[in-house]
């Protein structure tokens, strides 16, 4: 083809389009193809209903994988002998139950609540093989974004969407514009791929990355752990962008090979050859770039209702006229309002009575050895009324408990839990009460996110944990070396 | 999709920006397995507070919502896109809007018209005491003041809208281009064609 430089997502778009809708605008509506399709319980239900309301079928069920997460209680799924223990909650039951329908009903693998594989669907993917470097990985969720950590070009899409891929295998896009975030420098010690993605939403804002793909750029990444770009890429939805993208490399082939659905034998040798070729080629052009430098991140929290409201642990909380939009002020008054802070409060000052652990940004096995190298021989604060580990997948879990960090957890006064969203978004019986706070591992601080009145501070895993030690946000750093 | 022409009628001056898909609808609502009902819902924290604007009668029934920077950010939850359809919301004139809930917008045959902050906060005046005309074919919104701003649409995308088309069933009609596809694809990249091990 073309011998201008492309960019990685320019390469896998390219790969991928089926045809032209428009002839004319090479910015119009294409047809593009979708190699893979995950799907949950939460935005399937409408879309199998319009398949069977119009006699429709799904095109590519073996593209396709549906596992439950959302709804999902993450108390025991079974009892003591083995019965499956049923969702006490109708709705939720019921989503669970049209999943369990639609699956076999239209061909579809399914991983079900009670078995050993379950997770949350964006741990699911990468850690089955199912999700791929080079591949289109799109799923009625919009931290879909998070398998672009493995070099695929992964996002969200609405229930119509879900429809549409169901029945054709293809979506019509149109190309997003290309955005570089360049990180210079090497992280400090105890700052995170966490720490790190959330400077960038401060930096970029909300909105930076709107009508972009982001591809995530710089030695820090290449140094960075699978898990780590996971992290990454999952919250590019944050800033904006639909889709990150981390270029797959050695460390990337080394995560994927072996796993149960990705490539074997030769197809494996081709498959690497080909993911190799995809990396941006040099003198390609990005529509946007940004450069950012690492030793500039600190372990870093949220202070409002939005995840670019963001700020080193040891700041203080801004002041509404710090901002030079009056749109901000405004927005920054009512967060502070809705979060009980007021300007110029310490963050490390800040007391949390809830401690999460999970979420598809930070429920990896990576995460959970963070989180249980600062507990380790420590015990949550008393101020500390309910603290949780949810692993991301079953897989996890048993690796998890494999090493003991289970036991290291529970000793230190934590739940260990079942996996799934959990408290991450109000759907399932994880809540955080009204007014309290929560010292959280997940991506979103919205209002009421994590249950009516919830006020959530966006943090690492090390950084959640250190807050249930002292009860209060705290530099992890300033917390020293476990004692046991 | 439903068709959109032409629009007039009244507008919720809501203004505020990041509006998230959180507040447009939040989460316990997403427990549905229905595409109704979900404007009992919809902006429910904000309509938690006396004198907001969803609730005031001089804007009952308006099809129009106008809106600040990055509207629908957040989740890919397409209950945002059917509340808005459920209060009767058929067009959201915004600064700028998130690329999944644009998407979602769209699909539902709701207009996301995006114009520049000044346009907003004119139009924002004018919806305190007027209606507002959106007109989809000349791409255009004026008001009776002879305001006339002209927006930007993809032209695939005015098409459906134009027509009410089912895009479904507009790439069903495809199949053969998809085959063709599948057939390259299953030569070139033949591990992405069969995960299971079980080529189709």
């Amino acid at each position: 083809m073309a011998s201008r430089p492309r960019t990685l997502y320019e390469k896998i778009w390219d790969a991928h389009v089926v045809e032209r809708r428009d002839a004319d605008d090479p910015g119009g509506t294409c047809l593009v193809y979708i190699d893979r399709h995950l799907v949950h319980e939460v935005t399937s239900p409408q879309a199998f209903e319009a398949l069977r309301a119009s006699g429709r079928t799904v095109r590519r069920p073996d593209l396709t994988l549906a596992v439950p997460d959302h709804n999902l209680p993450t108390t025991a799924r079974r009892t003591a002998t083995g019965a499956r223990i049923a969702i006490h909650d109708p709705e939720s039951a019921a989503q669970l139950g049209a999943l369990e329908a639609n699956a076999p009903a239209f061909g579809i693998r399914y991983i079900g609540d009670a078995d050993a594989e379950q997770g949350i669907v964006h741990v699911v993917g990468p850690e089955q093989g199912f999700s791929l470097p080079g591949a289109t990985i799109v799923c009625g969720d919009s931290h879909t974004a998070s398998h672009g950590g493995l070099g695929a070009l992964a996002f969200g899409i609405g229930t119509s969407e879900v429809e549409h891929v169901l029945a054709t295998q293809t979506l019509l896009l149109t190309p997003s514009k290309t955005m570089e975030v360049r990180v210079t420098g090497a992280l400090g010690p105890g700052v995170t791929a966490k720490d790190l993605i959330l400077h960038i939403i401060g930096a970029i804002g909300t909105a930076g990355g709107t009508g972009h793909v982001i591809e995530y750029r710089g030695a820090v990444f290449e140094a960075m752990s699978v898990e780590g770009r996971l992290t990454v890429c999952n919250m590019s939805i944050e800033g904006g962008a639909r889709a990150g993208l981390i270029a797959a490399d050695d460390t990337t082939f080394a995560y994927l090979e072996g796993r149960p659905y990705a490539p074997k034998g030769a197809d494996w040798d081709r498959a690497v050859a080909w993911w190799r070729s995809l990396a941006t080629d040099p003198g390609a052009r990005f529509d946007k770039s940004i450069v950012i430098d690492a030793a500039a991140v600190e372990p870093t929290v949220t202070w409002g209702t939005s995840p670019e409201d963001v700020v080193a642990i040891g700041g203080v909380v801004p002041a509404p006229e710090s901002f030079a939009d009056p749109s901000k002020q405004d927005a920054a008054r009512k967060s502070l309002a809705y979060m009980g802070l007021t300007p110029g409060e310490r963050l490390d000052a800040v007391e949390v009575q809830n401690v999460f652990i999970g979420s598809c940004t930070n429920s990896r096995i990576e995460d959970l050895r963070a989180a249980a190298e600062v507990l380790r021989g420590r015990h949550k604060a008393p101020g500390v009324k309910w603290a949780i580990v949810v692993p991301g997948s079953g897989l996890v879990k048993r690796q998890a408990e494999a090493e003991g960090l289970d036991k290291v957890f529970t000793d230190a006064g934590l739940e260990w839990r079942e996996p799934g969203c959990s408290a991450c978004l109000g759907m399932n019986p994880d809540k955080v009460p009204p007014g309290e706070r929560c010292a959280s591992t997940s991506n979103r601080n919205f209002v009421g996110r994590q249950g009516p009145g919830s006020r959530t501070h966006l943090v690492s895993p090390a950084m959640a944990a250190a807050a249930a030690v002292t009860g209060r946000l705290t530099d992890v750093r300033e917390l020293g070396p476990a004692s046991a | 999709m439903q068709r959109f022409r032409h629009l007039a009628g009244s507008a919720i001056p809501l203004g505020r920006a990041n509006v998230d898909t959180d507040v447009i609808i939040p989460a316990r609502w997403l427990k549905t397995i229905s595409r109704e009902g979900l404007g009992r819902g919809a902006f429910e924290t904000i309509r938690a507070a006396p004198g907001n604007v969803f609730d005031d009668p001089a804007y009952a029934g308006a099809p129009i919502l106008i809106a600040g920077d990055n509207f629908g950010c957040g989740s890919s939850r397409e209950h945002a896109a059917w509340a808005l359809l459920d209060l009767g919301i058929r067009c959201v004139i915004a600064p700028s809007f998130s690329d999944i809930f644009a998407g979602n917008a769209f699909k539902n045959g709701i207009l996301a018209v995006a114009l520049p902050q000044a346009a907003i906060d004119r139009l924002l005046d004018v919806a305190r005491t007027d209606p507002i005309d959106v007109d989809l074919e000349a791409q255009t919104v004026t008001t009776r003041f002879q305001d006339r701003f002209t927006f930007e649409i993809d032209a695939f995308r005015k098409q459906c809208l134009l027509e009410g088309l089912d895009e479904v069933g507009l790439t069903l009609a495809r199949d053969a281009a998809i085959t063709t596809y599948e057939h390259r694809a299953a030569q070139d990249l033949p591990w992405l064609a069969a995960p299971f091990g079980v080529a189709a």
